[in-house]
């Protein structure tokens, strides 16, 4: 029993990514009627927004300290950043040591702008022509934004520490009524899980409730009907593009802590994104998302050692099983909408 | 000439010219002059031209026939890889059971893949593949290591077995691929003047293999079959309404690539006897759809453009650096050298990749036919150019 749920607690945090990604997809997927595959480098830059945020708060200057010496006798050069000069030593600290969370701050308007950009700019012209276009327009696109990280941020990952309140792990298991010990989960997973679950509640609400995302949601069931009744939906089809990649730039934000952001993590997130995707019903934001937890955490139960022993290597394939038994079997997908991109 | 109408003849005969008098034509540039790193006439990245046209060959005939667009087929590649390696380690060094192996498997597999993956089409399909091939490259790694080797890759060692060669040679190092006695890595060098010519026995292999695997493609490409294919790609349900199951052919056509691939990679072993996973990675069969994108999907000698294009500028930008960059823009005043030099910093060397992204997008963005449509525009332009100062003739209308 209590394998068991530390199996599924162990899927929540790359389920909680998968999903974050597959909705960003299926938002775009569903407005636009493109297939992106250049949402994995979104998800990439939302990591390097972390490690940008970490990189300007600890800005610093370089003082020389004529009262302390190296081992040389020259002069010891003291490094005090910015922040703290200005907020004081201890504000200044705390701010750096939660730079991953404030990075947020700095995720939101970036990938907001990178989206309009990348709609206005590219993705516009290719609502007419046929998928395959736009699968190699966007694979180029992902490319080229992946060698430009790589260009200023280097090829090596860059360890980005969650705050000092959230290392460590806590017993999870004492809470159930189980042993000590026999449950133990990393506080920043569970943070994630919880970050994963505020905004995918905040998009399904924002469509939900809201008037812009009524309008949004005719969009998506008949594009036309709703232009003829004067509404400028490809504006709002852009800005819902930019949410998109907020949703994915911040779903790699958060990320940046559990691991360390490289310039390709994008495109391993990507594929399995697709295959979740497709798995969930194209077009379909609970099915992207349901299908999310469920692949991460049908992960997860496949690395146990009992399973692995039995059937070895089924935790590096399971989720390409999965996802070929449902395509086969039910060709929309867990919950596809008739009539989206049957073929 | 062999069953072929005279244009297509023709294109034969010029390909054919091409890739035999390859050692000549990459290497116009003399040893030692400041250009000969332009020089492409080099045994190993000759080798390469070829081997990747055959690959993007066969993804053409896949692809550019029936739109059928398979992010997967660096799978093949690397079965094709690990069998004609096992090949050598079993039975001998000689290349040629080794590329019929890598062939026949490569084709069962694509059998089993094409047969459930064709079962959904359009975006369906390539997601089916790109299933399956990350599927074999994680098998690859992980549990098959007894066949794979795992992450150190497939290797020849001095105790194989090797039932009709020998395990080890009289000096006791492990012995090389070859044809009938003759070596793949023996190269003939010819010396002229400042020139220098490397005939390699592995490259005229390829070349050859490369000759009549697009001889077999443009038969493909004129046969009732290959028309059929076509129809597959512009209306596949008018086709149905006709009474005909288009599912045999795009199955034979999926298999068919995945042949070409399978002879691709048993030819990359053949030259360097090892294999590894990383051949099997999604990003590699990204690589092949950019190289037949590039030269132009659908068309006959697009996928071999694209896949020499491809290759050269990987070779060539990734040897530029700085210092040659400085050497070219020399003669500008120094500010305005440092300047430009700064520019073109990100695109070279190891920034190759960015200038192949660039590349790709504009291609796909404003040259959809890639670079045979560019080419073609510019004939014709060059032609409306010549046609309007010579004559008269107005063309009547169509």
């Amino acid at each position: 029993m209590d394998a068991i749920i530390l199996q599924i607690l162990n899927g929540l945090d790359k389920g909680s990514a998968y999903a974050l990604i597959a909705l960003g997809l299926t938002l775009i997927f569903g407005t636009l009627g493109v297939v992106n595959f250049a949402h994995g480098a979104l998800f990439m830059i939302g990591a390097f927004c972390a490690v940008t945020m970490n990189r300007l708060l600890t800005l610093s200057h370089e003082v020389l300290d004529p009262t302390k010496k190296d081992f040389l006798g020259n002069p010891l050069k003291v490094k005090t950043p910015y922040i703290s000069e200005w907020f004081g030593p201890e504000t200044g600290a705390a701010l750096i040591d939660w730079a991953v969370p404030l990075s947020i701050l700095l995720t939101i308007p970036v990938m907001i702008g990178i989206g309009f950009v990348m709609e206005r700019g590219l993705i516009k012209h290719f609502y007419k022509r046929p998928h395959a276009d736009q699968i190699l327009v966007t694979f180029g696109l992902a490319i080229v934004l992946q060698e430009i990280i790589k260009y200023f941020y280097g090829a090596n990952p860059i360890p980005t520490p969650a705050p000092d309140a959230f290392r460590g792990s806590f017993d999870f298991g004492v809470l159930l009524g189980f042993d000590a010990n026999t449950i133990i989960y990393p506080y920043w997973r569970l943070v994630y899980f919880g970050f994963a679950a505020m905004i995918i509640g905040a998009v399904f609400a924002f469509l939900q409730f809201t008037t812009f995302g009524m309008v949004v949601r005719a969009g998506m069931a008949d594009r036309e009907t709703v232009g003829l009744l004067g509404i400028n939906i490809d504006r709002r089809f852009t800005i819902m593009f930019g949410i998109a990649a907020a949703v994915a730039g911040l779903a790699g934000a958060m990320y940046a802590p559990i691991n360390s952001p490289n310039y390709h993590m994008g495109m391993d997130f990507l594929v399995l994104s697709f295959v979740v995707v497709v798995v969930g019903g194209m077009g379909s934001l609970p099915g992207a998302v349901a299908a999310g937890f469920m692949l991460g955490v049908l992960e997860s139960f496949a690395s146990m050692n009992e399973i692995k022993s039995l059937i070895p290597g089924i935790d590096q394939i399971i989720i390409y099983l999965v996802a070929i038994i449902i395509l086969l079997t039910r060709p929309r997908g867990l919950m596809g909408r008739k009539g989206v991109m049957e073929e | 000439m062999f069953g072929l109408d005279r244009k297509d003849a023709s294109l034969l005969i010029v390909v054919a010219a091409l890739t035999l008098l390859a050692p000549f034509i990459l290497n116009p540039f003399p040893e030692g002059s400041s250009l000969a790193q332009f020089n492409a006439g080099y045994p190993d990245l000759m080798q390469r031209f070829v081997i990747f046209g055959i690959f993007a060959i066969g993804f053409n005939i896949l692809f550019g026939l029936t739109g059928y667009l398979s992010f997967g087929h660096a799978a093949f590649l690397g079965v094709g890889s690990y069998s004609a390696v096992w090949m050598f380690k079993l039975l001998s060094m000689n290349v040629i059971p080794a590329i019929i192996l890598a062939v026949i498997v490569s084709g069962l597999f694509a059998v089993v893949i094409g047969y459930v993956s064709l079962r959904r089409s359009g975006i369906y399909f390539s997601i089916l593949t790109l299933a399956f091939a990350q599927m074999s490259f994680a098998l690859a790694y992980s549990v098959l290591t007894p066949i794979t080797n795992g992450e150190t890759g497939l290797q020849i060692t001095l105790n194989d077995p090797r039932i009709l060669g020998v395990s080890q040679t009289a000096q006791g190092g492990i012995p090389v691929t070859n044809i009938f006695g003759l070596e793949m890595r023996s190269t003939y060098q010819l010396d002229v003047g400042p020139w220098l010519f490397q005939f390699n026995a592995g490259y005229y292999l390829c070349a050859a293999i490369m000759l009549v695997a697009f001889y077999v493609a443009i038969r493909i490409f004129r046969s009732p079959f290959g028309l059929t294919l076509r129809a597959v790609k512009s209306n596949q349900q008018r086709l149905n309404y006709t009474g005909m199951n288009a599912k045999p052919y795009t199955l034979a056509a999926f298999v068919i690539s995945g042949m070409y691939a399978g002879l691709a990679g048993g030819l990359m072993a053949s030259m360097d006897p090892l294999a590894g996973a990383e051949r099997m990675q999604w990003t590699a069969s990204g690589e092949v759809v950019l190289m037949t994108i590039l030269g132009g999907a659908g068309t006959l000698i697009g996928p071999i453009l694209g896949a020499g294009f491809i290759k050269y500028f990987e070779n060539i930008f990734s040897k530029i650096n700085d210092n040659v960059l400085h050497g070219w823009f020399s003669f500008l005043p120094d500010g305005l050298e440092n300047f430009i030099v700064g520019i073109l910093h990100p695109f070279i060397g190891k920034g190759w990749h960015l200038t192949l992204g660039i590349l790709f997008m504009l291609v796909v963005i404003f040259l959809p036919g890639g670079l045979v449509e560019g080419g073609q525009r510019i004939a014709r332009w060059m032609k409306r150019g010549k046609a309007s100062k010579s004559s008269q003739n107005t063309n009547p209308a169509e």
